[in-house]
C-alpha cells in the first residue's frame, strides 16, 4: 500500500515537475512571468493531439516537432512582444508588471486561435494507457513516461547548465543580471535563448500530458497555476528546486488521498505551499535576496 | 493647408459612429418588424466554454438554422426569420447576469436564452424576472427548481433536480441486487462541486435506505486529475457496483485509469461527460456497458433525424442527456410564440406553463413549469446511450449487467 502510493505520487510528481521547468527559466532567467504559460502547453498538446489523429504519429516522435515548434514560438514572442518591454523596463518590478500584463493579453490570444481552430470541446486520445508492472505496483505506462522525461529532461538540463559555457552564463544572469555584462555575456540574447528553452519545456510538458489527461482549449490556466506553485516552492531559476518540489506536491497529494482523504488533496498542496514559504521564503533552492 | 492630425480623425471618427448608432436606433423604431430577435449570452471562453459548446451552443445554431430554413416563426403580422444577438460571459456568473441586463435594456431583444450551467441558470433568475423574460433552463440539474419555480412566475426548470438522478440509480442497482446479479457493497467518489455535491448528498442516503453498504464515500476537489490512489483503494474493497459522480475530464480519467488498475467492477457509473458524444472515442472499446447520468429512446426517428442534423451543421453528434432536452425548451418557446401569436412575453410564458407542446421526446407539458419527463440513468449498449430509468416510469432498456469486462488498450 505503502509503494503503491509512493510510486503513484512520484508518477506524478514527475508531470508536475516537467511542466514547472520551463516556467522556472523563463521566470528566473528571463524575468518574464508568463501567464500564458499554461496556454503553450495547451497549444502543444493540440498539436500532439493533430500530429497523432491526423497523421498517425506517435507523441514520443510528435516531441520532435512539436518542441522545436515550441522553441520558435516562444523566441519569435520574445522577440516581437516582450522585448520592447524588457528595454524599457527600469527595473525588475516594472518589467513583472509589464510582462504579467503583455502575456495575459497573449493567453487570450492563444486561446482564441485554439477556440476557433479546435472549437470548446474535450480532447483526448490514448496512447500509451497501459498497465506496467512495477515492484507489484501497477503503473499507466504513460504516466511514467512522463516521469522519466521529467527525470530526462531535468537532468540534461540540469548538466547543461552546471557543464557547459551557456549554462554557466544562464545562471550567471539568472543569479545576477546587472553584473552578468561586465564579463561579457550578452543579457538580452540569454534571456531570449532561455525564455524559448523554456517555451520549448513547455511544449513537451504539453505533448507528455495529451497522452493521458483529457483537455480543453481554455484549460490552459490550471497549469499556470500548478506550474506557478511548483516554481515558487522551488526557488524561482531553479531547476533542481523545480524537480523536487514537483516530486514532493506529487508525493503529498498522493499521500493524502491513499491515506487521509481525497477530498484534501488540494488543501495539503497549498499546505505545504505555505510550510515552504514560511520556512524557507525564497523556494526550497532559492537563495535569499537582500 | 489644412493638416488632418491624428485627434482629429479621431473625433470625425466618433462622431460618424454615434451619427450612424443613432441613425439604426431610429430606425428600428420606425420600421415595421423584419425579424425577430433573439439573444442570448454563452459561455465561449473560460471554464464552461467546453460544456457550453458541447450542449448548449449548437442547439442555439442548429434551432435558428432549423427555423430560418422553415422561413423563420409565425406570428399573426406575418412570419419572421430569427436574428440573433450574442454575447460572450466569459464563464462568468457577474457578466453573464450583466449580458442578460444589456440585452433586455439596450439590444430590447424579444427573447432571451440562458447560458449554461445550474449556478449561472440560478443566478440569472432574478434578472430575466426583473425584465419580464422567461427563462427556460435546460442545463440546470437543482432540487430547488421547485422552490424556484414559485419564486419566478415565468422560469422553467428543464433537467430535474439531483434526487430524480440519485433516486433512479438506486432503485436500479436494488432491483439488480434483489435479483442476486450484484452484491450489496457500492462505492461512491463524488466531485466536490456543485453536481457531485447534489447527487451524492442524496444518493448517500438512498443508498442507505435501500440496505447497500457504503464501503467508500469520499469526494475529490474540482480538477483532480490522478485517480490512481482512489482506485486503487476502491479496488480492493469487494464493491460490485462503483458509482462517481464526476465532472466530464473526470469522467474521462477515471474510466481510463480503472481500465488501466484493471478495476472491473460490475456496475461502472460516471456523471457528466458519460453521455458525450466524445465518450466512445476516449474510452474506446471499453464505453459499451458504462453507465451515466441522462439518456436517449433510441427507438425515437425524431431523435435519430434530430440527431443527423446536429451532425450535418455542427460536425458533432449531441450529447445524449441534456441536448435534446434544450432543443426541446427552443421548439416550446417557438411553439408558444406562436400560439400567442406576437412576442407578448407575459402571455407567452403563460402558454409555455399550461400548454402541451410537440417535441423531439414527444408531447411534452409541464408541472408546475417544470419537465417531470427524463431519462435519468443511461448505459452505452451498441453505440448508443440508451436510457434505463425514466422519471415517468416507462420501461427503458434493460440494463446490461455485469458490463463487459475491460479491454486492455494497446
Amino acid at each position: 500500500m505503502l509503494l503503491s502510493a509512493l510510486l503513484t505520487g512520484l508518477v506524478l510528481g514527475g508531470t508536475y515537475a516537467l511542466i514547472a521547468m520551463g516556467l522556472t527559466l523563463q521566470y528566473g532567467v528571463a524575468r518574464i512571468m508568463n501567464l500564458a504559460y499554461g496556454d503553450l502547453i495547451i497549444a502543444a498538446s493540440f498539436g500532439a493531439f493533430v500530429l497523432f489523429t491526423a497523421a498517425g504519429l506517435n507523441p514520443l516522435l510528435g516531441l520532435v516537432v512539436v518542441v522545436p515548434a515550441g522553441f520558435a514560438l516562444s523566441w519569435l514572442i520574445y522577440r516581437v512582444a516582450l522585448q520592447p518591454l524588457v528595454r524599457r523596463a527600469r527595473d525588475r518590478a516594472a518589467l513583472e508588471a509589464d510582462s504579467i500584463l503583455a502575456t495575459f493579453g497573449l493567453l487570450f490570444v492563444i486561446q482564441g486561435v485554439a477556440l476557433v481552430v479546435f472549437g470548446a470541446g474535450f480532447m483526448s486520445y490514448s496512447y500509451l494507457a497501459v498497465p506496467v508492472d512495477l515492484l507489484g505496483v501497477t503503473l499507466a505506462g504513460n504516466r511514467l513516461l512522463a516521469f522519466a522525461l521529467a527525470v530526462v529532461f531535468g537532468a540534461g538540463l540540469w548538466l547543461a547548465l552546471t557543464r557547459t559555457r551557456w549554462g554557466t552564463a544562464i545562471r550567471a544572469v539568472a543569479a545576477a543580471p546587472a553584473s552578468a555584462p561586465l564579463v561579457g555575456i550578452d543579457v538580452d540574447r540569454v534571456a531570449r535563448f532561455s525564455f524559448a528553452l523554456g517555451g520549448a519545456l513547455a511544449a513537451a510538458g504539453g505533448v507528455v500530458i495529451s497522452m493521458f489527461l483529457t483537455f480543453t482549449a481554455t484549460a490552459g490556466v490550471v497549469y499556470t497555476m500548478k506550474a506557478l506553485v511548483v516554481v515558487i516552492m522551488g526557488g524561482v531559476g531553479n531547476l533542481m528546486g523545480a524537480l523536487l518540489a514537483g516530486l514532493i506536491l506529487g508525493l503529498v497529494e498522493t499521500l493524502v488521498a491513499t491515506y487521509v482523504d481525497p477530498g484534501l488533496t488540494l488543501a495539503a498542496t497549498y499546505a505545504i505551499f505555505l510550510l515552504v514559504l514560511v520556512v524557507r521564503p525564497a523556494g526550497l533552492f532559492g537563495r535569499a535576496t537582500r | 493647408m489644412t493638416v488632418l492630425n491624428r485627434r482629429t480623425v479621431l473625433q470625425g471618427v466618433g462622431v460618424a459612429a454615434l451619427t450612424a448608432a443613432a441613425g439604426t436606433g431610429f430606425r428600428a423604431f420606425a420600421q415595421e418588424r423584419t425579424a425577430i430577435r433573439i439573444g442570448y449570452a454563452i459561455s465561449k471562453t473560460g471554464a464552461n466554454a467546453a460544456g457550453a459548446g458541447i450542449t448548449t451552443l449548437p442547439n442555439y445554431l442548429l434551432w435558428v438554422d432549423d427555423v430560418n430554413k422553415a422561413g423563420g416563426i409565425q406570428l399573426k403580422s406575418g412570419k419572421y426569420p430569427i436574428e440573433v444577438v450574442e454575447y460572450d460571459d466569459r464563464s462568468s456568473v457577474e457578466e453573464a447576469v450583466r449580458a442578460v441586463e444589456r440585452l433586455a435594456t439596450q439590444d430590447k431583444v424579444d427573447f432571451i436564452l440562458p447560458t449554461w450551467g445550474t449556478g449561472p441558470n440560478l443566478a440569472m433568475g432574478p434578472t430575466f424576472d426583473k425584465f419580464g423574460y422567461p427563462q427556460l433552463a435546460a442545463t440546470a440539474v437543482t432540487d430547488l427548481a421547485p422552490e424556484m419555480a414559485k419564486r419566478w412566475k415565468r422560469s422553467f426548470w428543464f433537467l430535474g433536480g439531483g434526487h430524480d438522478y440519485a433516486d433512479a440509480l438506486v432503485q436500479l442497482l436494488a432491483k439488480q441486487r434483489d435479483a442476486g446479479t450484484i452484491n450489496n457493497k457500492v462505492a461512491i467518489v463524488s466531485v466536490a462541486d456543485g453536481f457531485g455535491i447534489d447527487l451524492s448528498k442524496a444518493a448517500t442516503p438512498a443508498f442507505t435506505a435501500a440496505g447497500f453498504e457504503l464501503v467508500y464515500d469520499k469526494s475529490y476537489p474540482l480538477g483532480t486529475a490522478d485517480f490512481a490512489p482512489i482506485l486503487n483503494e476502491v479496488a480492493g474493497l469487494g464493491a460490485d457496483s462503483f458509482v462517481a459522480f464526476s465532472y466530464p475530464p473526470d469522467t474521462f480519467a477515471l474510466t481510463q485509469q480503472a481500465v488501466v488498475a484493471n478495476f472491473n467492477p460490475k456496475v461502472f457509473y460516471c456523471g457528466v461527460g458519460t453521455a458525450f458524444p466524445v465518450f466512445p472515442k476516449i474510452a474506446g472499446a471499453n464505453h459499451d456497458g458504462v453507465m451515466g447520468v441522462g439518456g436517449i429512446d433510441p427507438d425515437s426517428q425524431a431523435l435519430a433525424d434530430y440527431f443527423a442534423r446536429h451532425k450535418a451543421l455542427i460536425g458533432e453528434e449531441p450529447d445524449s442527456w441534456a441536448s435534446a432536452i434544450t432543443y426541446v425548451t427552443l421548439q416550446v418557446l417557438q411553439q408558444a410564440i406562436e400560439r400567442v401569436g406576437d412576442v407578448d412575453r407575459d402571455a407567452v410564458s403563460a402558454e409555455i406553463a399550461s400548454g402541451e407542446f410537440d417535441t423531439l421526446i414527444g408531447k411534452v407539458k409541464l408541472e408546475d413549469q417544470q419537465l417531470r419527463s427524463l431519462w435519468t440513468v443511461g448505459q452505452w449498449q451498441g453505440g448508443k446511450f440508451v436510457g434505463l430509468m425514466h422519471t415517468d416510469g416507462r420501461a427503458g432498456r434493460a440494463p446490461v449487467i455485469p458490463k463487459p469486462a475491460w479491454v486492455a488498450a494497446q
